[in-house]
């Protein structure tokens, strides 16, 4: 038995594996141990701004997980890619503030966390969540579900509606007479979770208000689980995921398991248009900008996957913290487009080997 | 049977001629405004749209990076050609240099974009390429050192000889822009017939078979859609000189959908829709933001006058979506054949005397 000779097809076909492996590798090395002319300086002089660093990606994570989960949801039953989606995060994030207002009389002005209790946080992301389900459904019912299966279509109807969503966001809101029309809003964070709790590791203080986001991250995911894999709702929509026409075969109502799940994925948009509403702030150009992250968590993630979905949150969420925080600062040409470059370097590095994402399957 | 109905191609190429006629005497016949502003504009947009038609027509690929390449480009251009005075690295490289380079910066960018992109289609290409163009809106809005996010200007007063300064000379960038159009819509058509473009075509009809068949899907898609970065990066250049000035939103989303917008307008099935899309567009988006009726209180309330033309843009763009999805070409198209067949059906009537009737 002769071993065959050096092959270079095996050798093309694992590269980009390869090339990741290294470039992870390298990663963990730059960051853990050299990251020269940094803010930081390598992870095992300054433990404590690395664990930062990585409080700052997982609880973003959290926040990218509700976004997207709510857009992967919509893809992996119907096939639609809602555009929109960034226009019902931004909608309802400025719905969100629109109720704290008018629950706080703040009158424009951002109150401030130590006056707003739990409820006048709670209440507004309920009623962002409810409103924008409501028009979810609407644009399901009306547009969407006569040109099921025409994907580039739906794709194209739903970018015409997030025009103009957008457009009709920055003639109306925010709604007071006092503030000019597009400003820029926030919500605040209820008081009793706007501090800083110290974790006993590294002598690291960091935000309640962001772990509260990832727990909430967390608890989206837990009960799409539990909705998906053990409720008979959730059987048919993956049912529907696998084989819509069989499932349709079977007697099983599919056009009203879509209905639900179109209104929960954009209720999720307003849940987290909510909590970015505290978070950063929304704008209007913010529908944009997570528009392009849940493509990118879905695309690395693979559509359709809730594990996926976690994957991708957790790889873009890294990806965008520590490329601001452990590359080189030199001048003042520097940075902000660190994180921009290297979620492209993200998105090629998976493209590359798994054209579907990380736990995406062929359509 | 032929002899009573008119031949399609033969109408369609009647109705070209005359508008190619009418273009070609555009500054003489036309207003300034109408020559300069509206035409020039149709030309350069459309051809951008025919880059993103070309990939959908022909590729299967609906591509959003478009827009992005073709700013791209003119950034580019602002960056290599700018001397001091304005924003950017200012290169001051000579213009025809900086134009060569221009366009071979964006093809190059054009090659990697698509050869990330090769192995998705469908509804994937449509993300990832929508990804690249917010990408690349971010990418020159935060990089201080190619203009910021004011952009680069003064890209009309560094223009070769031959196209000298556009405020000054309009006709001169009307006609290269008119004849760019032309040498574009040629170089399309030349392309598809070539063995490339019906092997493109192959890929996009059944990708499986042609992969059998030893063909390199992945490869043609690439190719194509660098080719269709060249032909961006010419629309590009033209804004650039006709615009002056190439900011961050003119690469943003919003840019990014009205040149969708454009090509669904005039159809994504056909090579000619682009200039009737973007003649279309420009037409609308000039002259719709003048209508007076629409600047009193009830429009205003309800976030409906003017200013909000982008309502307006997205209920048309809606509507074409929901009601040809093939746009005005397709439309005509429709129209023709419905036209057809009722001349058809009255032949048939004629016929039915004899044997079985002919179906119209």
């Amino acid at each position: 038995m002769k071993r065959p000779a050096f092959d270079w097809h095996v050798v093309v076909r694992r590269l980009p594996l390869g090339v990741a492996l290294g470039a992870t590798a390298f990663a963990l090395v730059w960051v853990l141990f050299w990251a020269p002319k940094t803010n930081f300086g390598p992870a095992i002089h300054s433990p404590s701004a690395f664990l930062l660093t990585l409080l700052d990606s997982v609880t973003l994570a959290g926040l990218l997980f509700i976004v997207a989960s709510g857009f992967s949801l919509i893809f992996g039953l119907m096939r639609v890619v809602n555009m929109a989606h960034g226009s019902f995060l931004l909608l309802g994030g400025y719905i969100a503030y629109e109720m704290q207002q008018w629950m706080t009389n703040g009158g424009g002005l951002t109150v401030f966390s130590s006056q707003v209790s739990a409820w006048e946080w709670i209440v507004p992301a309920i009623v962002a969540a409810a409103a924008i389900a409501c028009l979810g459904l609407g644009v399901q019912q009306l547009f969407l579900r006569w040109t099921m299966g025409q994907d580039l279509r739906q794709a194209l109807i739903t970018i015409a509606i997030s025009v103009i969503v957008a457009d009709q966001i920055i003639a109306h809101f925010p709604l007071e007479s006092t503030v000019e029309k597009g400003s820029a809003v926030n919500t605040s964070w209820p008081g009793s979770i706007d501090r800083l709790v110290n974790l006993h590791v590294a002598g690291v203080q960091y935000s309640l208000a962001k772990l509260s986001m990832l727990a909430l991250g967390v608890g989206v995911g837990i009960a799409l689980w539990l909705w998906l894999y053990r409720t008979k709702t959730g059987m048919i929509i993956r049912a529907g995921v696998d084989d819509r026409q069989m499932t349709s075969a079977l007697g099983l109502n599919v056009q009203v398991t879509f209905a639900i799940a179109f209104a929960v994925g954009a209720a999720l948009a307003a849940l987290g248009g909510a909590v970015f509403a505290s978070y950063a702030g929304v704008n209007p150009t913010t529908d944009g900008q997570w528009l392009l992250y849940s493509l990118v968590v879905v695309i690395v993630g693979g559509l359709g996957s809730i594990f996926g979905t976690v994957a991708g949150s957790l790889l873009f969420g890294l990806v965008y913290n520590f490329s601001v925080a452990y590359l080189p600062t030199t001048g003042n040409n520097c940075c902000g487009q660190y994180p921009i470059v290297f979620t492209f370097a993200l998105l090629a590095f998976v493209l590359a080997f798994r054209p579907h994402g990380i736990f995406g399957r062929p359509a | 049977m032929k002899a009573l109905a008119v031949d399609k191609s033969f109408v369609e190429r009647a109705i070209g001629a005359t508008a190619l006629v009418l273009v070609a005497l555009g500054p003489l016949i036309f207003r300034g405004y109408f020559a300069h502003t509206i035409l020039t504009q149709t030309f350069w947009l459309g051809i951008a749209a025919a880059s993103l038609i070309f990939l959908s027509a022909y590729g299967g690929m609906i591509s959003l990076a478009q827009t992005a390449l073709y700013g791209i480009a003119a950034f580019a251009l602002g960056n290599l050609v700018g001397r001091g005075e304005v924003k950017g690295l200012h290169l001051g490289y000579s213009p025809w240099l900086s134009v060569v380079l221009a366009i071979a910066i964006t093809t190059a960018l054009g090659l990697v974009f698509g050869a990330v992109a090769s192995r998705s289609t469908g509804i994937y290409f449509l993300m990832i390429t929508l990804t690249y163009a917010v990408i690349v809106f971010y990418f020159v809005g935060q990089t201080p050192l190619l203009g910021g996010f004011s952009g680069v200007s003064g890209l009309q007063d560094y223009t070769p000889g031959i196209v000298g300064n556009p405020v000054a000379h309009p006709n001169r960038l009307y006609y290269i822009a008119l004849v760019t159009a032309v040498g574009v819509y040629v170089a399309i058509r030349y392309v598809v017939r070539t063995p490339f473009g019906i092997s493109l075509m192959g890929i996009r009809d059944d990708p499986v078979r042609m992969g059998s068949l030893g063909y390199n899907a992945a490869l043609h898609r690439t190719l194509a859609f660098t080719f269709a970065a060249f032909i961006a990066s010419l629309a590009g250049i033209l804004f650039g000189w006709w615009n002056g000035v190439v900011a961050p939103d003119h690469v943003g989303l919003s840019a990014t959908v009205d040149l969708l917008i454009v090509a669904v307008i005039g159809g994504l099935g056909r090579i000619e829709g682009a200039w009737l899309g973007a003649f279309t567009f420009v037409v609308i988006n000039n002259y719709v933001r003048g209508f007076g009726f629409l600047n009193n209180h009830f429009f205003t309330s309800l976030g409906l006058d003017a200013s909000h033309f982008a309502t307006y843009i997205g209920v048309i763009f809606l509507l074409i979506v929901l009601v040809s999805p093939d746009g005005l070409i397709g439309l005509w198209d429709r129209l023709w054949s419905l036209a057809r067949r009722q001349g058809g059906a009255a032949r048939s009537a004629a016929a039915a005397a004899g044997a079985t009737a002919p179906r119209g």
